[in-house]
């Protein structure tokens, strides 16, 4: 009895100890509690906001570009898509099969709607097709009852509405590839349906026309689900900018180079506005933007007509005659050629035994500066050019804008070449020799321009003078622009033969003078040869140009300005192996001018 | 003719109706307390619905209230009469399901009697309480206190233990070794030998870790370092602690938890009810779920204290500490204090098995309480 009572009051003890120990462990769980609740609060609640809230990023209306008379050319369109929410469609296959009977779906496109919906949860809409016309989106919404879990979304995509016309200048907008991404911390770029300026205006004005980005908060569940929304910043919208090309000019300068391949540019001769722009071949920057497929990229890329590339600022050339304008006006200054100076062309001209020819085989005669313009004498140009040295010729040339980049911004401008003794030196470790000196007196040899260039000069010729440069931003202060330090008296001069070239009858671009209201146009032609004729078919016959394969046709080139008294506009066209200046190049500059004039762009 | 209902206790005998009276209401009143918390927080858990989770519950409640209060007033001569017997039947069913899960594919728990499904572990909990109680009523203090004297008893404790670890249920295992090491600790078992036990158990832990279910080493070393596999096995220490962090001294308030409603939070209205109901009422929520169940134990332990006999003493002591375990378990889990070993938070956590069990221990507990003055001899 004695040991049970022992038993029961160990019992009784060990009883005490138990729960005061159980009563421990709990004010643990207490303890733990506040540690966690009140302690650690902060930064579990960060944790769970974290958690919570997904911010997505809110792409801002991408800048409208105008033309110089407020018309939109690059805009932004809304971008139907259908779409696929794949948990709210009975049978994915039977629902993409009633929508291929509305618009035909490639194998390739299907497989990836159906590898889309496989990776993402449920409820994510997937996109089945973009660039929706109203006919289609209005064809499925009448069929909706058979497309359950699909649905239309309404986008932003580029609009180009001129197309090809102006790709040249205003580039295209595209997805965001990673060197980009790299270069660029705005995580607007991470967005995969962001699209990024790729060339052109588009590229050059990124920054002003992309805007800043918005952000929408939402609250979403484990899953990804969006709950609800919690707040939304908006983005600033990218900024709109003017240019200074006539669209309307544009477009006709670009129509009427046809299955041609050249280059025009228009500018405003007193402050070097670019009116008009033209690289041609073109491509469609639309479909540039929606993406090609690899077919439609071979053959842009393999057209010999090389559609991608912007002759007017990459193509470099010989000038040609048109070169011609900027001897005269060396020689002029040089004092070695007076206005009134001649010399005699007889159709060649030996410089030891190595004979030069005049394009007219037959000969000039005796001519002085304004005369040889007119006819473009070669043989004048090469007693000239021998006669006042290459160092005058390309110090003039640099004067007038040729030689160097004029840096207007678009991607692969080059700088062109006028070579002097030092280049030559430099380049090939030789010296100059009297023979190249004479070439580059009609424009050809080493010397290389860019159609933009070439506009520029004829530009800084017919404004008397000033060193504009040609731009695509609005100029509303002239004064920064420089007088070149040149005589009137010379331009005037070289002016007159240029007038002589459209107006007198004989002048290589007679064919293309115009007189509207007494508003005529001066022009200087240029032919430049990409082969070399030999010394047989000079003895038999020189091929005519449309005898010889499309790329052994010479180039076509033509300088010129309009109004003759009131210069206003400057322009310069080439047409690649488009054959002669005079049959293929003026024409079409005149035809521009023409039209310019009649527009009355620049009042 | 024998009346199970009626005791006589010093030639004088309780009828129904007083036993009834003397059930402590207290103790009653705090149970409810806790199951109504459980619902609502289970209504929040379906967002704002009474289906599925928050009807099936207060169902299981009631039928779970109704076996508490006859196993209250029955005589507890009976649970001692039949405790070898009640154990037995339980380790057979226990043998009958580790069998059956052979036979059958994977992990099995239960046993499917049509109507409801047993889960012989769950009773196992009460059986070798009452089992236990009955030997050590029996024993003499020289007889605990020797080496002899407790084999059986360690035995009556492995054997289940052992087929529920094969299920394998690591938590329910671990539970009634707990509860008797408690019981043997209750009795009079030296410290020494708890000590020489828990040493051996220290030392053996690497053989044992080489046992484990790749889950369940997978449990601990998450435990251990929950930034381990922050996406998976770790995610749901992560996402608790976030939860009730967040939560704050007040909470996010009824139905606004984030964590829980937007499902970062896993098994939300079972193994992690408490981290819900702390997120959505905070520590001061949490606080009153501790108090309550602080205040059952406090009230089982008077219970078994007043006890006039040995049986009933040690009954409560055991059915107290294996309810002290499921609280203390579950919350610590979901605190990120031990591992996640998959123990529910009893009278909140949706789920039925445990609802009757844990009403069935506190029937009888109620049981000790009111019989509390029956002498029980040794025979």
């Amino acid at each position: 009895m004695n040991r049970d009572n022992d038993k029961g009051k160990i019992l009784i003890n060990r009883s005490y100890t138990m729960i005061i120990t159980k009563l421990v462990l709990l004010l643990i769980i207490v303890l733990r509690l506040y540690y966690l609740q009140v302690y650690q609060a902060d930064k579990y609640k960060m944790m769970a906001d974290e958690n919570r809230i997904s911010t997505r990023l809110l792409i801002p209306p991408r800048g409208v570009i105008y033309d110089r008379n407020g018309v939109m050319v690059a805009s932004n369109r809304q971008n139907f898509q259908a779409m696929i929410v794949a948990e709210q469609t009975p049978d994915i296959q039977a629902t993409l099969d009633e929508f291929k009977k509305i618009m035909p779906l490639s194998k390739e496109e299907e497989e990836k709607i159906k590898k889309d919906i496989k990776r993402n949860r449920s409820f994510v809409p997937i996109k089945i097709r973009d660039n929706l016309s109203w006919e289609e989106v209005s064809k499925i919404q009448l069929k909706a009852p058979d497309l359950q879990g699909i649905y239309i979304d309404e986008g932003l995509s580029r609009d180009y509405p001129f197309g090809e016309s102006m790709a040249h200048i205003l580039g295209y907008v595209s997805s965001v590839n990673e060197a980009e991404a790299k270069a660029d911390e705005d995580s607007l770029l991470k967005l995969p349906e962001f699209k990024i300026g790729k060339a052109g205006i588009e590229k050059l004005f990124e920054k002003e026309l992309r805007g800043k980005g918005g952000s929408l908060k939402l609250e979403v569940n484990a899953y990804g689900r969006v709950m609800k929304e919690i707040e939304k910043i908006d983005g600033i919208p990218g900024k709109s900018l003017s240019l200074t090309i006539d669209s309307r000019l544009q477009q006709k300068a670009y129509e009427l180079f046809g299955e041609q391949s050249g280059a025009a540019v228009v500018l405003d001769v007193h402050t070097g506005e670019i009116l008009a722009f033209v690289s041609a071949p073109s491509y469609d920057p639309n479909a540039m933007s929606k993406g090609l497929s690899s077919k439609e990229w071979k053959e842009l890329v393999n057209n010999e007509r090389k559609p991608l590339s912007n002759k007017a600022i990459s193509g470099q050339y010989s000038p040609g005659s048109t070169f011609k304008t900027v001897v005269a006006l060396a020689a002029l200054e040089s004092g070695i050629v007076r206005p009134e100076t001649k010399f005699s062309c007889s159709g060649q001209m030996f410089l030891g035994n190595h004979a030069f020819h005049c394009w007219r085989r037959t000969g000039h005669g005796s001519l002085n500066v304004v005369e040889a313009l007119m006819h473009s004498c070669d043989i004048y140009f090469y007693e000239t050019a021998q006669r006042i040295g290459i160092e005058r010729i390309a110090n003039m040339a640099r004067r007038f804008g040729l030689g160097k980049k004029l840096n207007i911004g678009l991607e692969n401008e080059k700088a062109g070449l006028i070579p002097d003794k030092v280049w030559k030196k430099k380049h090939f470790r030789e010296s100059w020799q009297q023979g190249e000196t004479v070439i580059a007196g009609i424009g050809q040899g080493y010397v290389l321009t860019t159609p933009l260039q070439l506009a520029t000069m004829v530009a800084r010729i017919a404004n008397g003078g000033f060193a504009v440069t040609p731009t695509f931003t609005r100029v509303t202060d002239k004064s920064h622009i420089k007088k070149i330090n040149i005589s009137s008296d010379y331009l005037d001069t070289v002016k007159q033969g240029m007038y002589d070239v459209v107006n007198v009858p004989g002048g290589t671009a007679y064919r293309s003078h115009f007189n509207i209201n007494g508003m005529e146009m001066a022009g200087k032609t240029g032919s430049t040869q990409v082969r070399r004729i030999t010394m047989k078919e000079r003895q038999t016959r020189i091929l005519r140009q449309d005898e010889l394969p499309w790329k052994y046709r010479d180039h076509a080139l033509f300088i010129a300005f309009a109004p003759y008294d009131n210069p206003k506009y400057g322009i310069a066209v080439l047409v690649e192996h488009g054959g002669g200046g005079s049959s293929v190049a003026a024409p079409i500059a005149s035809a521009i001018l023409q039209e310019a004039i009649n527009l009355n762009i620049l009042k | 003719m024998y009346k199970p209902y009626e005791t006589t206790i010093n030639n004088q005998t309780q009828t129904l109706g007083e036993k009834f009276f003397n059930i402590s209401f207290s103790y009653v009143l705090f149970i409810i307390m806790l199951a109504i918390i459980g619902i609502v927080v289970l209504y929040s858990a379906a967002n704002g619905h009474w289906s599925p989770w928050s009807v099936n519950q207060l169902i299981r409640f009631g039928m779970g209230f109704v076996l508490m209060i006859v196993l209250a007033l029955m005589d507890i001569r009976i649970f001692m009469r039949y405790a070898y017997l009640l154990y037995f039947i339980t380790l057979l069913m226990l043998i009958m399901v580790e069998v059956g899960g052979h036979i059958g594919m994977g992990a099995q728990r239960w046993i499917n009697l049509g109507i409801f499904k047993i889960q012989p572990s769950e009773l196992m909990k009460i059986s070798l309480v009452l089992a236990l109680a009955r030997y050590f009523h029996a024993s003499s203090l020289q007889s605990i206190q020797s080496v002899r004297g407790i084999i059986i008893p360690i035995l009556m404790a492995l054997i289940p233990a052992g087929l529920i670890v094969m299920q394998p249920d690591l938590g329910t295992s671990l539970m009634l070794i707990f509860t008797t090491g408690a019981i043997f600790f209750a009795v009079g078992v030296q410290i020494w030998k708890f000590v020489l036990v828990g040493a051996g158990a220290l030392s053996v832990m690497p053989v044992a870790w080489h046992f484990l279910h790749d889950y369940q080493k997978n449990r601990v070393l998450t435990f251990l370092d929950p930034e381990r596999d922050p996406l998976g096995a770790g995610y749901h220490i992560i996402q608790s602690k976030i939860a009730l962090g967040s939560g704050g001294i007040f909470g996010k308030g009824f139905m606004n938890g984030t964590q829980s409603h937007l499902n970062f939070l896993p098994e939300k209205h079972t193994d992690f009810i408490f981290t819900m109901l702390s997120e959505e009422f905070g520590m001061i929520g949490g606080i009153v779920i501790i108090v309550l169940n602080m205040l059952i134990l406090i009230y089982s332990y008077s219970f078994a204290v007043r006890s006039s006999n040995y049986f009933g003493k040690l009954v409560a002591i055991g059915l107290a500490t294996n309810y002290f375990l499921y609280v203390f378990i579950n919350t610590a889990m979901v605190l990120g204090l031990i591992p996640v070993v998959g123990v529910p938070l009893p009278l909140i956590s949706y789920g039925g098995t445990v609802m009757l069990s844990i009403m069935a221990s506190f029937g009888i507990i109620l049981c000790v309480h009111i019989n509390r003055n029956v002498q029980i001899g040794k025979d």
